[in-house]
């Protein structure tokens, strides 16, 4: 078992979820993730490593709870236990490989989507804690779903702020930030990461090839056991067919086939599974159901 | 009675049990068992011994099962082997101990898999339990996966009295045991856990949601954990597609995935979280005991399916038995058949699958005949679902990630057979993760030898 030490909703279906698993906490990386099951017979879930705290040995995850799998966590509670946590899964980022200093003359831009925010906690600070400073964009539907502002502001370089509807800072999606920065700002951009909703990073991707900058995107396919044994998260990369488990989660997002990529999530998706995510998610609904 | 003949099993009707997932085969009772005993003639030199890789005193145990001392004839086996209950239903019996039977030159072979079966299923039924070490040995090993090969490398040594760590990496303990094979072959709940409990009775010590090479490695094990010797057995892998156009479409499902949403994840329950898709029609490509168990899953979960397979049928490497309970089933043969597209609606769904038919020409270098195509013979058989079940490749995830331990050219983790030593100190290995893709029996002989093997390297230490 796994103890929960905070649970906290950070905004309407999203919730936090700090958590003891000393082996993940001692071995993780930015970039890489866990799986998870609540209770005995219940789905494993696959999450991206939101923060780890390497003394305490806990790791902090992130969740958006409007599927049959994730549904269940809202009730849980500091006190309360995770039956599985296994981790770290998947590479790490490829920046925690690479020579520091020759990483310090870069210019690096992240671009982060709803949820996706909080998977890019990790390597802004991580950057942070190295002595390198990197631009961000969050993006948030509405003011009130903007999560890991305060988080972000403390080890970001410039912090750009954009919602969809214009209730909190800039207005309208992250790709016309991402766009005004480079064209109207003045900002150049040696790399850019972006993590969200694939279709959100599918359009990151397609503004950047125009810019000129190269890409990384973390890629959440469905996943059943993420060691690389079943093959269901298979994508197609530059013609090549990876595993997101196992290559990724973090691929060249010019070379990733995102149509595909958004068709096979898809797959156990029926139609009243559709409508139930559309009810759940209410003005979140952003993607994923394979419908927008 | 005819001593020529074995005395028959009794098996679910095909008709009902195509229709639910309960074991198919039900097995002898005490008085079956007696009586088939009795066929077993007691050779001096018993062939059936060199024919087991885990080398059970068969015509020893046999005798006391004659005798009706069952119990007795559970220790015999336990002292070779860790699984009796699983080997019973899963080994390939006749190409091993029965296909090595003196009885098998003129008439049928004992039926020594259901035998043990027998003995291993009276024994948990009557709560008897393998013996464990008499005193303990001040020495750690840990053993990298918990299916059959771990289990039983596990299992010997404590019986030897070490102190044994076993590491899983998923939620559940038993490997290609509870992921793989299928209830109805195998139940989970009656015979693998409690012959895992049996081995935790010995002493030891399971951790699940452990991916050694991710959570942790084995040069870590060693150096911070304090373990003299490693054991790894974390079996096949990666599976392996086509590279056919079409799939990635929607409704192409790797036999791994299909069978591991099925048997871990219970998704065959509809009381389950975990989703499978229910196909109207499924074609299985492959040929082997996992396409026949994905098959006779789909079969069970409502779908008409098809094997899919390119050679004919003398060269389905499937045991014969699997075969036989897939036709009684109503599984359809598509044999001398290659797939060469996955055909997809507008959406991206599968709606058929291409094939041509194949003609077998010359043996090829795996002495079988080499199956050639047929030109201008591509047809299309019209299906919702497809399963590959074209074998495995192996996980890097260990091999990557340990100093000194060397692969082969196919990425096999290089162990030798007598002692499945590895190139690293202290390291060894067996099953799956060393030879590709095989039987469990094959690996449990491979998990034996390398407990005997750090059984040597630790005596000496």
């Amino acid at each position: 078992m796994y103890k929960i030490l905070r649970a906290e909703e950070l905004t309407t279906n999203i919730y936090l979820f700090e958590v003891e698993a000393k082996r993940v906490a001692k071995a993780c990386l930015p970039g890489q993730f866990v799986i998870v099951r609540v209770s005995d017979d219940d789905e494993r879930i696959p999450l991206t490593i939101s923060d780890y705290d390497r003394e305490k040995g806990t790791i902090t995850l992130v969740v958006q709870t409007i599927g049959a799998g994730t549904w269940k966590m809202r009730d849980l509670k500091a006190g309360d236990s995770f039956r599985d946590f296994v981790g770290p899964l998947g590479q790490p980022s490829e920046f925690v490989h690479e020579d520091l200093e020759e990483l310090k003359k870069k210019k690096i831009i992240f671009v982060a989507g709803g949820l996706g925010t909080a998977p890019v906690y990790p390597q802004v600070k991580w950057l942070h804690e190295n002595g390198i400073d990197a631009d961000v964009i969050i993006g948030a539907k509405t003011k009130d779903l903007l999560i890991y502002e305060k988080d972000m502001e403390a080890v970001a370089g410039n912090l750009y702020v954009t919602t969809d509807d214009g209730s909190y800072g800039r207005s309208g999606m992250v790709t016309v930030t991402l766009k005004d920065l480079v064209e109207k700002e003045g900002k150049t951009y040696d790399r850019c990461v972006a993590i969200g909703p694939m279709i959100m990073m599918k359009f990151v991707c397609l503004t950047t090839k125009e810019l000129g900058i190269p890409t990384i995107v973390s890629m959440n396919p469905i996943m059943v056991d993420g060691t690389g044994m079943c093959g269901a998260c298979r994508l197609t990369v530059g013609g090549e067919v990876k595993f997101a488990c196992v290559d990724g989660p973090e691929f060249d997002g010019h070379l990733v086939d995102f149509d595909q990529a958004m068709r096979r999530q898809t797959m156990y998706k029926t139609k009243e599974g559709r409508d139930m995510l559309k009810v759940q998610e209410g003005d979140t609904h952003h993607g994923g159901c394979g419908n927008c | 009675m005819d001593v020529l003949k074995r005395v028959p099993v009794r098996e679910q009707d095909a008709k009902e049990r195509a229709t639910n997932f309960d074991e198919v085969c039900l097995g002898y009772n005490k008085e079956e068992a007696m009586c088939e005993a009795e066929r077993c003639i007691n050779c001096k030199n018993a062939r059936c011994i060199t024919g087991c890789p885990v080398s059970i005193d068969i015509p020893r145990f046999i005798e006391q099962v004659k005798l009706g001392n069952i119990e007795e004839a559970y220790q015999i086996i336990s002292e070779s082997s860790a699984l009796p209950a699983v080997c019973g239903r899963v080994c390939p019996q006749e190409t091993q101990c029965e296909g090595k039977c003196i009885r098998g030159f003129k008439g049928d072979p004992i039926s020594i898999g259901k035998l043990e079966r027998f003995v291993a299923d009276w024994a948990r039924e009557n709560g008897i339990k393998p013996t464990g070490a008499k005193e303990k040995l001040n020495k750690k090993v840990a053993v990298i996966g918990s299916g059959p090969a771990g289990l039983t490398c596990a299992g010997d040594l404590a019986k030897l009295g070490y102190d044994v760590t076993i590491f899983e990496a998923l939620h559940e303990t038993g490997g290609v045991l509870v992921y793989g094979i299928p209830e109805f072959r195998l139940p989970k709940e009656k015979v693998v856990k409690a012959e895992i409990e049996n081995v935790k009775s010995l002493g030891v010590k399971i951790e699940t949601n452990v991916v050694i090479g991710k959570s942790t490695t084995i040069d870590e094990l060693m150096d911070e954990e304090g373990f003299d010797a490693v054991f790894i057995g974390s079996g096949a892998g990666l599976p392996k597609f086509m590279g056919i156009p079409g799939e990635q479409s929607n409704g192409v499902f790797s036999a791994n995935e299909y069978l591991t949403r099925s048997n871990l994840m219970k998704a065959f329950d509809d009381d389950s979280t975990t989703p499978i898709m229910r196909g109207k029609k499924v074609a299985v490509v492959g040929g082997g005991n996992v396409a026949m168990d994905a098959a006779r899953t789909a079969l069970r979960l409502g779908s008409e399916v098809h094997i899919v397979y390119r050679r004919s049928e003398e060269e389905l490497p499937a045991r014969v038995e699997e075969v036989h309970h897939a036709k009684e089933e109503g599984i359809i043969f598509d044999l001398l058949t290659n797939p060469v597209e996955i055909l997809a609606d507008e959406n991206g769904w599968v709606n058929g699958i291409k094939c041509v038919k194949m003609e077998l020409g010359e043996p090829d270098e795996s002495g079988r005949r080499r199956p050639v195509v047929v030109e201008g013979s591509d047809f299309v058989i019209d299906v919702d679902t497809v399963i590959m079940s074209l074998g495995t490749s192996p996980n890097p995830l260990i091999s990557s990630t340990t100093k000194g331990l060397e692969v082969n050219k196919w990425k096999c983790i290089v162990a030798d057979e007598e002692h499945g030593k590895t190139t690293k100190e202290g390291v060894y290995a067996g099953g799956d993760a060393v030879t590709g893709a095989a039987t469990v029996i094959l690996a449990m002989g491979a998990g034996k030898a390398a407990a005997k093997g750090i059984h040597e390297y630790l005596s000496q230490k």
